[in-house]
């Protein structure tokens, strides 16, 4: 986004005598605006979408009364919401009760400023993309602790140190299997990491086909992935059945949708993460551009809807065996095979086959 | 001397929650995720039904049992009639017990597909629910087609039933005979063999059977404890004698058993039988009288006696006392679901309260079973 402030600069000789900082400062502000607004309408749509196609798998409708067949839902729920009683519990620590949405929301919007949506489109492309994106999504994990600690209710507090336990635990094979991929990419910007896969008519270069460890890299973190954004396998900290809505139970209103939101969106943020990481980000055959980008994003979002629907739920000692004793030990056998293929092997792609 | 001091944690589970079915409660005091005890409370639901029943006449009761077991009306209107017919020594007409074994059998299949849609719902799988949702609605269809009602049915009398099978009801249950038991091995599909599933259910609390038989445990919870006890073929009733059926018994092939995955996998082979017995109903169906004649003002002999039958979720039995008078003396109702209750302080120490969960969803307890 620099650029574009620079042309629009340079541009506009009126632009260029106002100082630095407030040009910048101003653009800045600008910019994260419209990101908002962006990412706002991109987890109301989710949400729209993921009541559809939950309510198709069930076999019956989901939302189609409000707009054409129902697209307008979420805009009348987010109004809904608004208006409803802001609810504190009496016991509850108030500045806490109110902070914590808003960080879980806050650690999963800054992930999206290192999102290349294409060659030109990307908010700032940080030289420690991808390390930005895995250390500033950790931030949810103390908006939950004080979510659930601040509601003064037990439930509350065993979704809330379920779902740290499990958000921390499965940081770790996500992270190695990340690793993989910037070793045979040899950067972490999430630019430098496309810009690698450029080629090979569109498709050959992805990260996914260079090899069978960044292949399995791939399903590992994927898994891991599912399991930071508590979705169904891993919905244990939100399980209706048991916890009523876990960290959430005792919110209302808009700060119970702020939780809901920063989950939708966060199913986009995974999708667009996997897809620049392994499949080529806007790379694509004929045409790359923006359009792969979202389309990738797209599948990934609805896969994590197909799956959060037909699966049950993990225990959560399950939960924990799973990222400890199966994802770590294959995400280091990845790692370590990542790492061995670009020594022996370090020109080709497509599975070796290819140079 | 532990160095770390640490207490245990009381927490409520309940009377409004989304996974214990209907108004249970318990007082769980946890360490952690690990109950150290389950304390049930009960009470939410009792309407005083057994008092109503000392205040109106016999014929006047009959809706009233519907509201024991909702979900399998037609075995609560059935085991009350024959409890009284069997006082009054009325002799019901074969048709009339073929009718009842029919209707009896469908609601059975009705009640399990809830019971199993539900465990799964419970346990974080809330598709295969709505598709058990799906089959029970053309079962409300049938019931509704019979006696005009989908969900609390009212349809037996005592003597008999209170309509005849209408025009056109032989042809629509065969269709969704035909229809429903492929849908049974689509459900086994989605669910019973999904590998989270199995793992979240198999080898948890498993009940033993002399524990099964010491807390006086029935239906599909005692079968799955490996005990071959089910009165349709070990104290029949109605027309069970004439008709051939298995009688699914837990043996450990999933798992340990008597844990939870076997109490599921009753229910779910209990429909496939089912579904056997109502063909033979069809087939065996004979003509004659829907109802005997049984007089409008009902003064059953002093007396007392006790009449079981096999409801989905056990052993329901009526204690009748009558005095000879047009109103009963006294009238104790045994669900299955008290017993089942019961047993859970018992078994569920040392579990985790996930395990909880998926123990209530697979005994199949219901509320006003319980409370009545």
């Amino acid at each position: 986004m620099k650029e574009f402030a620079d042309i629009i600069r340079n541009a506009l000789p009126v632009f260029k005598s106002i100082p630095d900082a407030l040009y910048y400062g101003i653009w800045m502000l600008l910019v994260a605006g419209a990101l908002l607004g962006v990412v706002s309408v991109i987890a109301g749509i989710t949400s729209w979408v993921e009541r559809r196609v939950a309510g198709r798998m069930m076999s019956r409708f989901g939302p189609n009364r409000v707009g054409p067949q129902g697209s307008l839902q979420w805009i009348a729920d987010g109004i809904k919401c608004l208006l409803k009683e802001d609810l504190i519990p009496a016991l509850a620590d108030k500045p806490l009760f109110r902070l914590a949405p808003y960080i879980v929301f806050a650690g999963m919007f800054a992930t999206w400023v290192v999102f290349p949506f294409s060659k030109k489109i990307i908010v700032a492309d940080l030289n420690i993309g991808i390390l930005y994106v895995l250390a500033v999504s950790s931030l949810v994990v103390i908006g939950i602790l004080m979510a659930g600690w601040a509601s003064n209710n037990k439930w509350s507090l065993l979704g809330a140190m379920r779902a740290v336990a499990q958000i921390v635990s499965y940081e770790v094979p996500s992270v190695l299997a990340v690793l993989s991929v910037v070793l045979v990419s040899g950067t972490l910007s999430m630019q430098g990491i496309v810009e690698h896969q450029r080629g090979g008519s569109g498709v050959l270069r992805w990260n996914i086909f260079h090899d069978p460890f960044l292949f399995i890299a791939f399903f590992v973190f994927f898994i891991a992935q599912i399991a930071e954004g508590n979705r169904t396998p891993f919905d244990l900290p939100e399980a209706e059945s048991e916890l009523v809505a876990g960290y959430s139970t005792e919110y209302s209103g808009m700060r119970f949708v702020m939780f809901y939101f920063a989950e939708w969106a966060n199913l986009f943020v995974i999708g667009a993460v996997s897809s620049t990481l392994f499949f080529g980000g806007w790379e694509g055959p004929f045409i790359a551009g923006i359009h792969w980008f979202i389309l990738k994003s797209c599948f990934f979002v609805f896969l994590l809807m197909w799956i959060r629907w037909t699966l049950p739920r993990l225990r959560v000692d399950q939960l924990m065996t799973l990222s400890w004793k199966y994802l770590t030990p294959f995400a280091f056998v990845c790692l370590v095979g990542a790492a061995a293929w670009i020594l022996f092997l370090p020109d080709r792609y497509f599975m070796g086959m290819l140079k | 001397m532990s160095l770390l001091k640490t207490e245990t944690m009381v927490i409520n589970m309940g009377p409004q929650h989304p996974s214990t079915h209907g108004v249970l409660r318990f007082i769980l005091t946890t360490d952690g995720e690990v109950i150290h005890s389950a304390i049930p409370d009960i009470g939410y639901l009792h309407r005083g039904m057994e008092k109503i029943a000392e205040q109106i006449t016999y014929h006047q009761f009959m809706p009233y049992t519907d509201r024991i077991d909702y979900l399998a009306s037609m075995n609560c209107n059935w085991g009350y009639a024959l409890t009284v017919e069997r006082l009054m020594g009325i002799e019901v007409p074969r048709r009339a017990e073929f009718i009842r074994v029919l209707v009896g059998e469908l609601n059975r299949i009705a009640s399990h597909l809830i019971a199993v849609g539900a465990m799964g719902s419970d346990l974080g799988a809330f598709t295969p629910f709505l598709h058990a949702i799906r089959e029970r609605e053309w079962i409300n269809d049938i019931m509704e087609m019979v006696c005009g009602v989908r969900l609390t049915f009212n349809y037996m009398r005592i003597g008999g039933v209170s309509y005849d099978l209408p025009e056109g009801f032989m042809q629509n249950l065969t269709e969704f005979l035909d229809y429903f038991e492929p849908k049974v091995k689509q459900f086994n599909d989605l669910l019973s063999y999904n590998k989270i599933f199995v793992e979240r259910t198999s080898g948890v609390v498993p009940i033993p059977a002399e524990k099964a038989i010491g807390f006086s445990l029935a239906g599909p919870n005692l079968r799955a404890s490996g005990v071959q006890w089910d009165l349709r073929r070990d104290d029949p009733y109605s027309v069970y004698r004439e008709l051939e059926f298995e009688v699914p018994v837990g043996k450990g092939e999933y798992g340990e058993t008597g844990d939870c995955l076997e109490r599921y996998m009753i229910r779910i082979n209990e429909m496939v039988e089912s579904i056997g017995i109502i063909r033979q109903c069809i087939r065996m169906m004979p003509d004659g009288e829907r109802i005997a004649k049984v007089p409008r003002v009902l003064k059953p002999p002093a007396g007392e006696i006790y009449a079981r039958t096999e409801a989905p979720r056990g052993e329901l039995g009526f204690y009748l006392i009558s005095d000879g008078s047009q109103k009963p003396y006294r009238l104790k109702i045994r669900t299955g679901s008290f017993t089942a209750m019961s047993i859970i302080p018992d078994v569920a120490q040392g579990c985790l309260i996930a395990d909880l969960v998926a123990l209530i969803g697979s005994l199949d307890l219901i509320a006003p079973e319980i409370d009545r």
